[in-house]
Order: C-alpha cells, then structure tokens, then sequence
C-alpha cells in the first residue's frame, strides 16, 4: 500500500505555475502598443492561417500566446459570450470589462482546479474607446490574474526584452506607422543584437477607433506593414530565414543568441528549435503584473 | 439560461466547447426563448395585433446593387409608425429588406446580423453570397408555425457579390423558399405595383443614381395604389431608406440625398401624376 505523498499548497501552486510559464516561455511575443487613433497589435507569427490577434466585438480585440488549442477556445468563447451579450442586451453593454473578468474567473478556476491542466496562455483584451484617455487594455496571465496596462505591454516568450525596450522607445501620440515601426523593433529587440523581423512573419491588426464602420477591428496587411515599416522592413527580408523553416510556436530567440552579428543568428536558431534544446532552460518568465 | 453569464462567474463549459460556429444553433442550445421563432401563441390569428411592414424593392446595377423601403407601418387600417426603418445592412457587403409584422421582423433582422458576424469572426472569413442567403432562409423556415397564425416575415435579401463581382437579389417565400432575383424584384403589400413601375422603367444600363430614381419612382407607384405603402411625406421630409452596396460595401444614402431625388420625381409628377411615361414599342 502506497501512501500518497504530502505536497503542499504552496508548492502545488508553484509547480503548476512554473508548468504555464514555461509553456509560455516557449512561443513568441505579442506587443500591444497605444497610438493616436487606438491600439495597435503586433505578434511575431509566421502563420499566415492560424492567428494570434483577432476580433471578438465592435470595439474589443484579443491576443494571446502559448498553446494554441487553448487559446483558441478562449477566443471562441469570448466571440460567443461577447455576442449572446450584445444580442441579448444592446451592443453598447459589451464591455472589454466584462469579457476580461469572464476569462480571469475561467483562467483562476482552471488553474486551481486539481483536475484540470493548467491553460499555458496569456491574454490582452483592448478596448478602443472615443479618446486615447478611454482605451483599456487588460493583460490576463494563465492563473487569472488581471492587469490593467498603460500605453504598452508586451507578453510571451521574450517579453522582459520588448517590455523594455518599448518602456525606453515609446510616447504618447505616436501615428500608426512610428507605432508599428516601434512596436516590430522592440519584437526583435535583445541586448546581444536585434533580429529583424520580414513583414512576411509579423501578423498585425488594429483597432481604431476613427473607422467609419460600428467594428473598429482591422488586420493589417504584409504589404501595408511593409510600407509602415518603412526601409528597414524591405532589408530584413533577405536577413531572416524563410516562414516555412519555422513551426509557429517555437522560440523566438533564446540563450541561442549570439553575440555576433545578426546574419549568422537565424539558422542556429533554426537548428535549436528543431531539436527544442532550449526548452529545459526557458527565458525568465514574464512578470506577474 | 436566458441570459449569458454575469460578472463574477466562470464560463459554462458551453461557451468553451469548440462546435459550431453558427449563433443560432448556439443560441438554440444556451437560450433557446431568445430565438424570435420559439414564442408561439396558442392563438389562431393574431395578425392585426402587431404593426405591419410594407414594400420593399431592390435592383442591381452595373458595380452594384440598391435596396430601398417606404417608411409606413400599419396595423389594420391605423397608421402605425411613418418613419420605421425596414432595410438593414446585414453586413459590410449585404443588406436585408423586411416586410410582414415589424417586430419579429426586426429582431429577426438583428438574430441574422449576429449571426453573418458570428461565422466571420469564428472562422476568420465571411460566408459566401450564397451561404448567406440560405442562412436566412433556415431563420425564415424556423418561423413557419408563427406564419402560419399570421405573423409572417417576408425579407428581401441583396447584395455584392465578391467573388463574381456584382449584385445578386434573393427573394423568399413564409416557408423559407428561397429565389434568387434578376435585375429587380419587391416584396410585401405594394409590391404588385412596385414590380409593374419597374419593368416599365428599369434598364441594366443604369447608373447608381439612375437605379435610385428608379426605386423612388416604383416606391411612388406603390404608395399611390396600395393604402398600406407611405409615399414620400413632403410635410415631415420623410423619405424612403436607401442602401447601395457596391464594391466599397454598404452605404445608406443621406437624407439629404434621397430627399433631393424625391423632389425631382415629385416636381415631374405634377405634370404627369402617373409618373415617366415608357415608349409604346
């Protein structure tokens, strides 16, 4: 007979929460950035199919990282909340409020529920409102956690490195195109040399509240990402390596960067996240608000 | 459950069940009483107790199509409302036209929105023309018991065809037969003479503003023989919903618009009170 063993609360949490934080250490980061006409999403995906930021109502936008079955469902069931709410009620009742406080409590309950894995995922709801002064953006970690964020925020595997490199770069105001220019460089940010990162493997959508039509949600083209982008967005196509070599979720950069220059950094990368190496030994986890 | 969830509580593990990405169907299964088809009466004709929506007419165009609806709601012989609305953009690139009782009409107009937005968001691209078109005649089918005690939903459905790049009209019956439309078709109670105006003025030449005047013009003639279909109200300037749907998406004209094409048709009328007359061959 086998007695079972006694863990702790504490450290079942622990262990629980260290098992979401390394899945989310494992995928690639998501930038959400405020400028002048509301809020622009930026995800590094070379998926053209499988999307990281979508719509779910007039003025509410989602993105996550990490698993994708999972956050998937999340998505799925904010679209459907968001509308049995607006139908059953009026358009102007569904609130960025109310769908980040439906997933904190199914994120917080998954999380403490013995039976349940927790959801390796994390969460931005944006909501635009009539002036920058009204956007809000909440950030949802995997045990249900919320956090209201300000002008920028960043999540995923390498989210410190974006956090910061977006909390030296960014100001108030800025148009779309200094946003997205901004927000893909702080993507590919790391203190041992900056990737960069071809439009081609960027997925970007807005929400912007100067758009005629009641949805304010809009996805942003490779070809119009290019043009934001400016220059740099045409020289980095020739220096990063083609979408198909790389599977959707898997590290962006890792202890793998290397110091020289950047060129020689993709197919090492490539390498690392064909035999997930790295994995043992993930980036320090995003921070907990 | 008839509402969604409140603040405070975790989703019903409904709302995390991947499945269908049809509102109805969802809305079937969580609340089933919000569904517009699931009230019915128990009462043999109950008819002349709601308001009644009138005529609609719609036409394509070269790079388009209009859709257009007078603005009177009766209930018997009693003006109801003057200035209802009864044609809605569905989505971007398709609006509905509704005759027959408003107010199952109107919410069934808002189930259908829900619903093109539903898929689009789920599935990360909008249906088909055609997948539309039948959507709304599942919707309109759902509500066969309620037709059959006189509340029936008769829509007119048109709109862009992306993929063939231009105008498509669909028609439907109380049974949720659905007909697909050349050039120009109208429902509800003026729709008789609505029809008759158009064939005499409507040529597939027409430009958008000519497609429009035409409209205003069949509007007129169906005010003019049917007492249920208001005819422009010079006194209150209130004149016929438009909504062009071209390439760019949904458009509802302007008041001011529509009123300027109204008081050219209603100045010509006061010299022909029959409206343009059609050449004999």
């Amino acid at each position: 007979m086998s007695m079972p063993f006694y863990v702790s609360p504490e450290q079942l949490m622990k262990d629980r929460a260290d098992f979401a934080r390394k899945g989310i250490a494992r995928g690639r980061s998501v930038a959400v950035v405020q400028y002048a006409d509301g809020i622009l999403f930026v995800s590094e995906n070379p998926s053209a199919a499988l999307h990281k930021i979508s719509e779910i109502y007039d003025r509410i936008a989602f993105a996550a990282v990490g698993r994708y079955n999972e956050f998937e469902n999340l998505r799925i069931a904010g679209v459907r909340l968001a509308d049995m709410r607006g139908y059953s009620y009026d358009r102007r009742d569904v609130t960025g409020r109310g769908l980040a406080n439906a997933y904190a409590q199914t994120l917080g309950a998954i999380f403490s529920s013995g039976g349940e894995k927790p959801y390796e995922v994390e969460i931005f709801v944006g909501e635009v409102g009539e002036g920058p002064e009204d956007d809000q953006i909440f950030r949802l970690t995997y045990d249900g956690q919320v956090a209201d964020e300000h002008g920028y925020a960043a999540m995923g595997g390498s989210a410190e490195q974006v956090t910061a490199h977006l909390r030296e770069t960014y100001r108030p105001g800025l148009s779309l195109a200094e946003a997205a220019t901004l927000t893909v460089e702080s993507l590919g940010y790391h203190e041992s040399g900056s990737r960069v990162i071809p439009a081609a493997s960027l997925e970007a959508a807005v929400l912007n509240r100067t758009r005629s039509q009641q949805r304010k949600f809009r996805r942003i083209s490779d070809a119009e990402l290019s043009t934001a982008l400016g220059d740099r967005g045409a020289v980095n196509g020739q220096a990063d390596v083609p979408d198909g070599d790389q599977p959707a979720d898997q590290p962006a950069d890792q202890s793998a960067a290397k110091p020289d220059a950047q060129p020689q950094q993709p197919p090492t990368r490539a390498t690392d996240d064909a035999t997930e190496g790295p994995d043992d030994d993930p980036p320090v986890a995003p921070p907990l608000a | 459950m008839s509402v969604p969830p409140q603040h405070g509580s975790r989703l019903p593990a409904a709302y995390l069940t991947p499945g269908s990405a049809s509102f109805t169907d969802f809305l079937a299964e969580q609340a089933p009483d919000l569904l517009p088809s699931r009230r019915t009466t128990g009462v043999q004709h109950v008819g002349d107790l709601a308001p009644h929506g009138t005529t609609i007419v719609a036409a394509t165009f070269p790079g388009g199509v209009v859709m257009a609806g007078d603005r009177r709601a009766t209930m018997g012989n009693v003006i109801a409302q003057r200035d209802i609305e009864k044609v809605f953009p569905a989505d971007e690139y398709s609006c509905v036209g509704i005759a027959g009782v408003a107010g199952l009409a109107v919410e069934m107009v808002r189930l259908f929105q829900t619903e093109l937005e539903h898929y689009e968001k789920i599935e990360g691209s909008p249906l088909s023309m055609d997948g539309k078109s039948n959507r709304l005649a599942t919707l309109i089918r759902s509500n066969l018991g309620m037709a059959m005690q006189g509340l029936a939903v008769v829509p007119l459905f048109a709109g862009f065809d992306l993929a063939v790049q231009h105008g498509r009209i669909f028609s439907y019956d109380a049974t949720g037969g659905r007909y697909e439309e050349t050039a120009f078709h109208s429902v509800g109670s003026g729709s008789l003479f609505a029809r008759g105006a158009l064939k005499k003025l409507y040529r597939d030449d027409l430009d958008e503003e000519g497609c429009v005047t035409a409209l205003v013009q069949a509007l007129y003639d169906a005010a003019d023989d049917d007492s249920a279909t208001g005819g422009p109200d010079v006194t209150r300037r209130i004149f016929p919903v438009m909504g062009v749907i071209t390439a760019t998406g949904y458009r509802r004209l302007s008041d001011d618009e529509v009123a300027a094409i109204a008081d050219r048709v209603i100045a010509a009328r006061m010299d022909r009170p029959d409206g343009p007359a059609a050449a004999l061959t």
